[in-house]
């Protein structure tokens, strides 16, 4: 997507007098926007206001479907698994693609495409298929509890467990499925972004006397800033919006241990019959999606969102 | 550290993730084949036959088909308007669809369900396209109107003397020469589409011939609870399609998941 624009245009404005026209090639667009993701949010605004079991007839509730997510100790508690989950899936697989491109960047990558193509691929794979096989995984016989039984055998404790079905381990074992599938994104985007960083600065760097360190932290984590920002504004979001993984490998379980508010969207609404409830927390879940988004941008490129 | 040491030790780095990001897959081939020992593909049939994947599969290319050509046609024209044309409101109009970014499925499934429910769309083709095209508009619209910022104003303006209409010029001129923006937005909102699961799971409560890939998935699992060979089988089945995609235009994918969300 190059171009060379005219002095005269200068400034982006696109030539011609207004144009009414323009309406008619937005409206349809419009149409189908407004009436399938506009209108229902909207309504799930609406809903959030009352409680309804969704058959009989409604309740005027004011806020307290919102002041339920606080109160109630089952929902305080999946957005507290939330942030762990944040953490997980954003935090962890950013710091850990940071260190690796950090110690990568100080030469040239040879087959980088084929690199890039299956460090991504988890994106690519229906969250699903990702769950299925992630239970595998951990199941009873999986690779995690064959190479523990490994460990065990050379003398150290026996570890092995069911790790989808036990109350500790549960939550961090669906949140590295996350961080399984967020390293490959950032770790694509910050080689992107690495490869752009002018080979100029780390020779001055080196002339300097700096270590890898010192690069690191003096050309690496500057020119990589916008890379950040948007790795953590993805993951974050996929941390929000988690509910494939949970439906599919834990259902919310053991206890309410793996309960996240994307789950319990689904749950309230349609295994428990609190719709308005559930509909609070799809509009709480939106608000820190957009805070997210608007927020990370913001802290880590510093510019005005 | 030598130079060439440490060339040798990153590519090893690189290595190590590469296996850990495809090893959970390898595995679910091994078991779907049952490796180690003799290759067998007949969990595949069995799978296929038992999942009625066959069904599944063809409802999701439908709803997957008619969700991206939609999408398409229209974040084209909206873009193509945001993009270079003035007029009163364009500004609001673009804040409007690049609010709808950030709305989760989460936040409007339910309503969604009601509402369908009521005007009689649940468990049909369209109670499933149109809110998945209404997604992928907020996405495409955004997209789209950033390449046509990048048209330089005066492949326009040469369209314009020559006594192009606004649309002609659009699709004579524009949509040729943004082939691979355009290409990078079918193959995402193809992912997105195929890979959609709380909708479907929702909105398709009771018909089971319209259920999609992913859905099927998810009930073959209740059924199959630890057959885990016949379950990986099922999980390959339905996320082939969008990996074979993947394989071959993978620049597309990454470039447009990284500077789709770069751009603004």
């Amino acid at each position: 997507m190059s171009g060379s624009k005219t002095p005269a245009l200068e400034g982006g404005r696109p030539p011609g007098e207004p144009r009414r026209i323009g309406w008619l090639y937005v409206l349809p667009a419009l149409l189908v926007y407004g009436a399938f993701l506009l209108w229902p949010l909207v309504r799930g605004a609406q809903f959030s206001l009352y409680h309804w079991d969704g058959l009989g007839t409604a309740t005027w509730a004011g806020l307290s479907n919102y002041t339920a997510t606080w109160s109630d100790p089952v929902l305080r508690g999946a957005f507290g698994h939330l942030l762990v989950l944040v953490a997980f899936y954003a935090v962890l697989p950013c710091c850990i693609a940071f260190v690796l491109v950090g110690a990568i960047s100080r030469t040239r990558i040879r087959g980088l495409t084929f690199f890039r193509t299956v460090l991504f691929l988890p994106q690519v794979v229906a969250m699903v298929a990702v769950a299925v096989a992630w239970q595998w995984v951990y199941s009873a016989d999986g690779p995690v509890n064959t190479v523990l039984g490994w460990l065990h055998a050379l003398g150290l404790p026996d570890w092995r467990r069911g790790w989808l079905g036990d109350f500790t381990f549960a939550l961090p074992a669906v949140g590295l499925v996350g961080t399984w599938v967020g390293i490959g994104l950032a770790l694509v985007l910050f080689l992107a972004g690495a490869q752009k960083i002018p080979r100029e600065l780390y020779e001055a760097a080196r002339i300097d006397g700096a270590g890898p360190v010192r690069e690191f932290l003096a050309v690496t984590l500057p020119g990589l800033r916008r890379e950040l920002a948007v790795a953590l504004t993805l993951t974050t979001i996929m941390a929000i919006r988690n509910f494939d993984l949970i439906y599919m490998a834990t259902g919310g379980g053991p206890g309410d241990a793996t309960k996240a508010p994307a789950y319990e969207v689904y749950n309230r609404t349609f295994n428990t019959g609190e719709v308005g409830l559930g509909c609070a927390i799809g509009v709480t879940l939106a608000v820190l999606a957009f805070a997210a988004t608007a927020g990370i941008g913001r802290l880590v490129e510093g510019r005005d969102a | 550290m030598s130079a060439r040491s440490e060339r040798v030790l990153n590519h090893a780095i690189l290595g190590v993730f590469a296996v850990i990001a495809v090893f959970p897959m390898i595995g679910v081939v091994a078991q779907a084949l049952k490796l180690p020992g003799q290759v067998d593909f007949s969990t595949f049939g069995t799978a296929w036959r038992e999942g009625h994947f066959g069904t599944y599969l063809r409802n999701s290319v439908i709803v997957t088909g008619v969700t991206v050509v939609l999408a398409t046609v229209l974040s084209i024209m909206a873009g193509y308007a945001l993009g270079t044309m003035r007029f009163r409101g364009a500004q609001a109009l673009f804040l409007l669809f690049l609010a709808g970014l950030t709305i989760p499925t989460e936040t409007v499934v339910v309503p969604l369900y009601f509402d369908l429910r009521s005007v009689g769309l649940d468990n049909t083709y369209a109670g499933l396209i149109m809110p998945q095209v209404a997604m992928s508009v907020a996405f495409g619209t955004f997209w789209m109107r950033a390449y046509f910022r990048s048209v330089p104003p005066s492949l326009l303006e040469a369209a314009r003397i020559d006594g192009a209409s606004s649309w002609t010029t659009l699709w004579r001129v524009l949509v040729p020469v943004g082939r691979p923006a355009i290409l990078t937005m079918i193959v995402l909102t193809t992912m997105w589409t195929w890979n959609e699961f709380l909708l479907p799971l929702v909105i398709i409560s009771s018909d089971e011939g319209l259920r999609t890939a992913p859905l099927g998935l998810s009930f073959f699992q209740g059924a199959h609870k630890t057959d885990y060979s016949l379950l990986m089988a099922g999980a390959l089945i339905i996320a082939a399609p969008i990996v074979i995609v993947y394989v071959f235009l993978q620049r597309q994918f990454i470039a447009g998941m990284l500077s789709g969300a770069i751009k603004e």
